[in-house]
């Protein structure tokens, strides 16, 4: 064998085990997850259905499902945009070299990335108790007059979880675009200011395009998060009040693993997610690659 | 002076977002050591209930045994995830081919796979084998990540291939020139991804939940989210067992703060 041929061989071998286990624990499971959705029936003894696609046409008639996709949807469309404007804002702040303390700000607004999203949403549940700090804290200001049932009205419930992920995810963000900030090629900026440009001006016009797809690949990533929320949902509101504040994954878990489970339906509901998760990042490729 | 009060707003924002992504976090700390009471009375100030609180929370719960099923799993994850992935990242670099190239853009397309495709199969897989609850089911899945496969691979691009080449000559097989060269010249790379690593699966929630049927398995952040499900809630005792819960992800961020953000923004460079 020639040395060329056996060096070939020996890159194989070196990553032969990861695309195994990626093979048998993703796609082989994605595979089976698309067989499953077309079969139906209870526990361990199951059918394909009559017609096959009985399952897909079972969700759109599924009003808690219904229901959990636009709170999906509701979350994704306000918490998203949001976040980023923030993490972009703070990431152009920290970028100034004549700040002071930027280590200190730095830590502070990255800390809440080391928190795990069940422990941040049991911190969340406590302080926004109708008998706790935030009611607590909102009446002492004279805001309100009598406690909030946040995690018991639909609205409140919802917006609970937006700020909980607003407040879990800004920072990390953050860093991406710091990252890319420091990458940023510096001549531009002066070019910018040697012209007579504000630093408005030269943020939006001259730091932004340039940071175009790290923002695109924050949207893609945040994006895929939100679609597959499940801790929050589980932890922080459960769900409730009546389905109204509940996420995609949060009602899958209940098809899959409680009291009667039906995965040949829950298969199918995870096949939607699936879809969207693919669909909305095809769309952001598309939006995010156009050229001026 | 314009110069100075230009800045004003700036610093008052970053003091407004530091104070709001630490106040959480405080409040936990605090809780802690106080009484239900104090926390839905709102006591900011620490106090002196901290042993009480922990006294309850041991009495009424297994922290060590889920303390200790964090740690195995979270650890053994970690391990074995850096060697198949860096191993992997090597080889799709350092050996670089077409066919390689080909099957990176294969793996990378699994990224974009949520994990509600995967977990019904997966659970039946595990199922099937008889593995329910067992370590090697919950770790399995958590190995080999593109994510980390593409950070290694990405690292590797600056390591000097002359360096391969002399040691080539010198007689060193390909194992002894990734062991005895490579691995050690790339340690930044690896507490980065071994950051990443520890800290997702310390605070993976989903599938242990789904996979640990046995709640004499259970992880921390399973324990805590079962606590909040019982009727009466005492808040001290909780926010306690949510901090037992975070310390140790929070611990390795503040100590290695610069490998976690060198390693989630490390694989797009």
């Amino acid at each position: 064998m020639r040395v060329e041929q056996r060096r070939n061989l020996t890159g194989w071998a070196f990553l032969i085990p990861a695309a195994l286990l990626i093979a048998l624990m993703n796609f082989w499971p994605m595979i089976q997850a698309f067989i499953l959705s077309l079969k139906t029936g209870r526990g361990r003894r199951l059918d394909f259905a009559e017609p096959l696609w009985y399952n897909y046409q079972r969700l759109f008639a599924d009003e808690i499902f219904l229901l959990t996709v636009q709170n999906t949807f509701i979350y994704l469309i306000v918490q998203v945009p949001i976040m980023l404007v923030l993490a972009l804002i703070l990431a152009n702040l920290l970028n100034d070299r004549r700040l002071r303390f930027r280590g200190m700000w730095r830590t502070a607004i990255f800390l809440p990335c080391a928190v795990g999203l069940v422990s941040y949403s049991l911190v969340f549940r406590t302080l926004f108790a109708n008998d706790g700090f935030i009611n607590d804290f909102l009446m002492g200001l004279h805001l309100i007059d009598s406690p909030i049932n946040w995690l018991g009205q639909t609205g409140t419930a919802r917006l609970v979880i937006i700020l909980g992920l607003l407040w879990r995810w800004t920072g990390y963000n953050m860093v991406f675009y710091l990252a890319a900030l420091q990458n940023l090629d510096n001549s531009t900026l002066e070019a910018a200011r040697i012209d007579g440009a504000g630093p408005f001006k030269t943020f939006w016009y001259v730091t932004i395009p340039q940071l175009r797809p790290i923002i695109l690949l924050t949207a893609i990533m945040s994006t895929n998060g939100t679609i597959q929320l499940f801790d929050e949902s589980w932890n922080l509101t459960q769900g409730g009040p009546a389905y109204t504040s509940m996420t995609m994954s949060h009602y899958l878990f209940e098809l899959s693993f409680q009291k009667n489970p039906n995965f040949g339906y829950a298969a199918a509901l995870s096949y939607a997610i699936l879809l969207m998760v693919a669909v909305l990042a095809f769309i952001q490729m598309k939006v995010g690659d156009k050229r001026d | 002076m314009t110069r100075t009060l230009r800045r004003v707003p700036g610093y008052l924002f970053l003091t407004v977002a530091a104070i709001l992504s630490v106040f959480p976090l405080y409040f936990m700390v605090v809780s802690a050591t106080n009484t239900s009471q104090d926390v839905l009375d709102s006591r900011l100030l620490p106090g002196s209930h901290l042993i009480e609180n922990f006294n309850t929370l041991v009495g009424s719960q297994d922290v060590g045994s889920a303390m200790s099923h964090s740690a195995v799993n979270a650890i053994a994850t970690t391990a074995l995830a850096l060697v198949v992935c860096s191993i992997a990242g090597y080889g799709f670099e350092v050996f670089h081919s077409r066919g390689k190239d080909t099957m990176m853009s294969i793996l990378l397309l699994a990224m974009m796979i949520p994990f509600a495709a995967t977990m019904i199969p997966l659970f039946q897989l595990f199922a099937e084998l008889d593995m329910v609850n067992s370590t090697f089911a919950v770790i399995l899945p958590a190995i080999s990540t593109p994510f980390l496969i593409l950070l290694f691979r990405q690292a590797s691009r600056s390591f000097p291939h002359e360096i391969i080449e002399a040691a080539r000559i010198d007689g060193l097989g390909e194992l002894s020139i990734f062991g005895r060269i490579y691995l050690p010249t790339m340690r930044s790379t690896y507490a980065a991804a071994a950051v990443i690593t520890f800290m997702t699966a310390w605070n993976n929630f989903l599938w242990p939940k789904v996979i640990l049927v046995n709640n004499d398995y259970q992880t921390m952040p399973m324990l805590i989210s079962n606590i909040r499900a019982g009727y009466v809630t005492d808040y001290g005792m909780l926010m306690l067992a949510v901090l037992l819960a975070s310390l140790p992800a929070v611990v390795v961020f503040l100590l290695l703060q610069r490998s976690f953000a060198n390693g989630i923004t490390g694989a797009i460079k």
